[in-house]
């Protein structure tokens, strides 16, 4: 029923005000290859145990945040926000 | 009728009766009773039929695990089946109807099943209703439904509020016997806040009906004093009649606590139950143990039960449960049954234990049969004699109540709800709570203590040790001495061989051991199957009786140990949750709100018919008087925006403010079509991609000042897109200065549409909106005669001179009025969403029957909007994948029938002349359809293979759903004025 997603700028909030999107890919350059840009869009890993998704505060800040679980126990290990980790990658 | 009231003993406040009824008949109680002690009290055992057999039941615990003894209380549209009659609180007026039963419950028709038994085992619908499979739904399983069963629904809405609450706390103790006293004493004392939540209205657990002595008073005296003093530490929460139900992720617990369920007037400013998450950092589970009834035949009769049961309703409520009790036991229960009985005054005949010997004290004047077993039962509504045997050898023993006791299980359902299994003791001959880390205990019966000694202690030093754990001071507990204990420990007996009656060992499934054979000789042998077969474990009780018995008698059948044989899966809930409770204030317009648009009341004054779109409420058609169907109504209005002008809202239309330096980079790389270069002062339409190339959703969107812009998008989108949004701007491109407001509420927005919307506006407008000053796709800023501030967009979804202007909402009703008022001699009309579409048919413009996930820019005809120079943007590198630019894409046409008469719906499918229908054949397929009031025939818009190569095909527009065919004519999707001269006029 419930579970508790620790927002980095929000605090701890049910997850109820989130959305997930899915997996954390990060999108690859516009001159990538076809086959990069295929995977991107189609192919995704679907792994058993730790896992890093986009979610939405969407009923918070409604910043995309980048959440790693785990889909087996839901024991989460990091919150982030995307735009953080995408800003400094970049 | 024999009063079974004892003396005094109990928790029961005899200074004040209560009147119910049961069954039509009314009966007297006390405050403190529940309604099962009452009814006892009354001489009413029988409580309830048999869900199969629709056998004589009563009550056979005094707890939340009872099978038999359950009732619909309440009347109108607060009566509620399945209610526990054991745990259900006695309130003056309660009324009470027992069920499954007809006519009545002690001459029920339906008990002709029970002779029937042998044909009805496990399996029996399975064999029996084979054939033929159509009378399944329309006579098997109704019939089967009426038989077999439970309470029925009220069929009336609930009439009562229910709600949710989160809590937070370092320790959450759940159950309030001797270990939850202790540890919620020991961690509150130590300064943590601690909540105490208990299924039961007293807190206190088993101590409610233990003669033991503890701390040198009695327990029921110790509890008084112990929860004193947590109600007086200010760090400590109490709460009473609430079940803690669920165990989630992140130590988050699911509990339901019963507000006003025992109150004969509900206060309509209280919720009648409250849906609790509790966060705990830590927490004890403190639920105590379950007595296990013995399996032997004719153990269902009214008057047998366990012993814990029997010793709560003589100590707790000061009820006997008959006048002539015997005891069937394989432990020290049993004995203290007998003792606690006959301290109340009872007459105990007989003790019948299991083992050959014991060390437990045989009360003076009782009988002792040791190394025997109770074979058989007689009585019908209450059971008057047992058949015991020793040695092969059977004698009949009167009785009125027999006290059975088959051994303990801890309850330790919350901590296997996760997927840890409980695991087997040899030593204790039991199923004991798994480990699941150190955040979650449980402590003691729960945890195996067998004493309330060792409870105490468990419960203590457990909670002790969490609270240290979280950084509170140690603190040092007096462990209360207990006298007058006894030795609760038993030799397991499965079951008594040997039964010529049926043994139950899931009274509320009528589930046997003969039944529990068939399944492992049919090959149902795992334990899931086993209960899937039989039944074992299924309903309201979830097997919280039997099924350890079930595992220990499917063990001895396949002779392993009950370890080999585990258990079935423990979900949520613990016990039935209504869905009051679960839905909380999420009732009705709470769950799905309406929206009405801020130019609501104005569409309702001119006569708007409303359709329900999402959640929005939109003005559909606007008839007037002498119109006699919608479609009068809308070529009217078509009619009208054509000749004259029409004035829609269109405010449901999704609404985005983008502000900052990176804004026309952003819209670039979201919209396929350029953006960059877009003046300010000018709108542009837009189609936005999904990363696959598909069309996500279109709108203009205006460029106000350099670096301000306002989105539109459609109604049905406007969320998906603002998250599409800010996705892109926080993981694509987190370097672009860019922000968005959704401020579709907070703008009315309407439509002047017609060639004599100029005229119209320029008398509502202050500024120059002459085709020279304010042209086609101009948008900005201007003035309302009057001074309000508004924005004007010279847009058109209808191929009209169109204006699309927005105002502030509270300002949505005056402004439309004064358009109505200012076009009232240029012939004006409302029009509705309705008139839209065919306006929109008639010009070819598209909508999600169009861009449906499957479409790409150049299949509706766009293919030279995208901007393929621009080095980004959504979507751009899927576009060009093979597959979406294949020549035999569907693409988007208009429809026109060959004999004008003619009409087709949208959904139908097209085929060439003479072909088959068949999917091969498919030629695509009609997305939108109106009847043309500008033409005079049905129009239609499709997706077609190859479509914009066909025009002037003869195709076959076929019906299969509805039926019928129809030739049409393949033609240019855009139906009136191709050039645009009116748009642009």
């Amino acid at each position: 029923m419930a579970s508790l997603i620790t927002c980095p700028h929000c605090g701890t909030r049910p997850k109820e005000e989130f959305s997930i999107r899915g997996a954390a890919l990060k999108r690859p350059d516009p001159a990538a290859s076809e086959k990069d840009w295929h995977a991107y869009v189609y192919l995704r890993e679907n792994p058993k145990g730790r896992y890093q998704e986009y979610w939405h505060h969407a009923a918070g800040c409604r910043r995309w945040l980048i959440v790693e679980r785990d889909n087996v126990t839901h024991d989460v290990f990091a919150v982030s926000d995307a735009a953080a980790v995408r800003g400094a990658s970049e | 009728m024999t009063s079974y009231r004892l003396g005094s003993a109990g928790t029961v406040n005899r200074g004040q009766p209560l009147t119910f009824t049961f069954d039509g008949k009314s009966y007297k109680g006390f405050d403190g009773d529940t309604l099962a002690s009452a009814l006892l009290a009354n001489d009413q055992m029988l409580m309830g039929r048999s869900f199969k057999y629709h056998r004589p039941r009563g009550p056979v615990t005094a707890g939340s695990s009872e099978p038999n003894a359950l009732m619909t209380i309440g009347t109108g549209a607060r009566a509620e089946p399945n209610v526990r009659a054991t745990v259900a609180e006695l309130y003056n007026g309660l009324t009470a109807v027992s069920q499954n039963r007809w006519p009545s419950l002690s001459t029920d028709i339906g008990a002709i099943n029970g002779l029937l038994s042998p044909m009805l085992g496990a399996g029996f619908y399975y064999k029996t209703f084979m054939w033929p499979a159509a009378l399944w739904e329309k006579l098997y399983e109704p019939v089967i439904r009426r038989a077999a069963g439970l309470g029925k629904l009220a069929m009336q809405a609930d009439p009562d509020r229910y709600e949710k609450s989160w809590a937070h706390c370092d320790l959450l103790v759940i159950g309030s016997g001797p270990a939850g006293l202790m540890a919620a004493l020991a961690a509150g004392r130590a300064g943590a806040r601690v909540m105490l939540a208990d299924e039961g209205f007293l807190l206190g657990g088993s101590l409610l009906s233990e003669s033991a002595s503890v701390g040198g008073v009695s327990a029921l005296d110790f509890v008084k004093a112990a929860i004193e003093e947590l109600a007086s530490l200010p760090n400590v929460t109490l709460m009473p009649r609430t079940t803690v139900f669920g165990w989630y992720d992140d130590m988050v617990f699911g509990a339901v606590e019963r507000v006003q369920k025992h109150v004969a007037v509900p206060s309509p400013d209280l919720p009648m139950e409250r849906l609790w998450r509790i966060v705990a950092k830590r927490a004890i589970l403190a639920s105590g143990s379950e007595e296990r009834p013995l399996v032997f035949g004719g153990n269902d009769k009214p008057g047998v039960m366990t012993a814990s049961a029997m010793r709560t309703y003589a100590n707790r409520y000061g009820v006997a449960a008959g006048g002539k009790v015997a005891v069937f036991t394989n432990g020290g229960s049993g004995y203290r049954t007998a003792s606690d009985l006959i301290a109340a005054g009872v007459d105990v005949t007989t003790i019948i234990d299991a083992r050959a010997q014991s060390a437990d004290a045989v009360p003076e004047g009782v009988r002792m049969i040791r190394g025997g077993a109770v074979v058989d039962t007689k009585g019908r509504k209450r059971i008057d004699a047992l058949i015991a045997e020793r040695s092969g050898f059977q004698e009949e023993i009167a009785c009125d109540a027999l006290a059975m006791s088959g051994g303990w299980s801890p309850i330790v359902h919350l901590m296997c709800q996760r997927g840890a299994k409980p695991v087997w003791s040899d030593e204790a001959q039991a199923f004991l709570a798994p480990d699941v880390g150190s955040a979650f205990v449980a402590a003691g019966s729960a945890a195996g203590a067998q004493t309330i000694s060792a409870s105490l202690r468990d419960g203590a030093a457990k909670a002790a040790a969490l609270a240290r754990e979280l950084g509170f001071a140690a603190y040092e507990m007096n462990i209360p001495e207990v006298e007058g204990e006894y030795d609760p420990a038993f030799a397991p007996v499965w079951y008594v061989p040997g039964a010529k009656g049926k043994a139950f060992v899931d009274l509320q499934n009528d589930v046997a051991v003969s039944d529990l054979g068939l399944a492992q000789r049919e090959g149902f042998g795992h334990i899931e199957h086993t209960k899937r077969y039989t039944t074992a474990g299924m309903a309201t009780d979830q097997g919280k009786l039997g099924n350890v018995n079930t595992i220990g008698i499917v063990a001895g059948m396949r002779g392993v140990s009950p370890a080999q044989i585990g258990t079935t899966t423990f979900r949520p809930f613990y016990t039935p949750v209504s869905f009051g409770a679960l839905a909380g204030t999420s009732r009705g317009e709470h769950a799905a709100p309406t929206r009405t648009s801020p130019l609501h009341d104005w569409a309702k004054k001119n006569g708007a018919t409303f359709v329900e779109a999402g959640l929005w409420h939109r003005s559909s058609w606007f008839a007037r008087a002498g119109e006699r169907t919608w479609r009068e109504s809308v070529d009217r209005e078509v009619q009208t925006v054509r000749s004259n002008a029409g004035l829609c809202d269109v405010s449901t239309l999704g609404k985005i403010e983008i502000f900052g330096t990176g804004a026309a980079e952003f819209l670039n790389r979201v919209y396929c079509n350029n953006f960059l270069k877009l003046p300010v002062g000018k709108a542009r339409y837009g189609l936005m991609l999904r990363e696959d190339g598909m069309i996500l959703d279109d709108g203009t969107t205006s460029r106000l000042s350099e670096n301000h812009y306002v989105m539109t998008t459609t109604t049905a989108y406007a969320g998906e897109v603002m998250a599409h949004l800010e996705f892109a701007a926080q993981t694509f491109w987190p370097e672009l200065d860019v922000r968005f407001v959704s401020v579709t509420d907070q703008w009315a927005q309407m439509s002047l549409a017609g060639p004599k919307a100029r005229t119209i506006m320029s008398r509502v407008v202050e500024d120059d909106i002459s085709d020279a000053a304010f042209p086609y796709l101009g948008a900005r800023a201007v003035t309302l005669r009057g001074g309000l501030k508004a924005r004007l967009f010279r847009i058109s979804f209808s191929g009209e001179l169109a204006y699309e202007l927005a105002v502030p909402s509270g300002y949505g009703e005056a402004v439309a009025d004064a358009i109505m008022e200012a076009g009232r001699d240029e012939g004006i009309c409302a029009y509705g969403v309705e008139a839209l579409n065919v306006l929109r048919i008639e010009k070819g413009f598209v909508t999600h029957s169009e861009i449906d996930g499957r479409t790409t820019p150049d299949d509706l005809g766009f293919g030279r909007m995208m901007a393929m120079q621009k080095p980004d943007f959504i979507g751009k590198r899927q576009s060009s994948r093979f597959g979406l630019t294949a020549a035999d894409r569907l693409q988007l046409v208009g429809l026109r029938p060959l004999e004008k008469l003619e009409e087709f719906s949208a959904g139908a499918h097209l085929l060439k002349e003479d072909a088959t229908p068949a999917m091969a054949n498919d030629q695509g397929w009609v997305s939108s359809v109106c009847q043309s009031p500008t033409l005079g025939h049905t129009i239609g818009l499709a997706l077609m293979k190859s479509g914009r190569e066909r025009y002037g095909e003869t195709i076959v527009v076929w019906d299969g759903l509805r039926g019928g065919q129809v030739l049409a004519q393949v033609c240019p999707p855009v139906f009136v004025d191709p050039e645009n001269r009116k748009l642009q006029g």
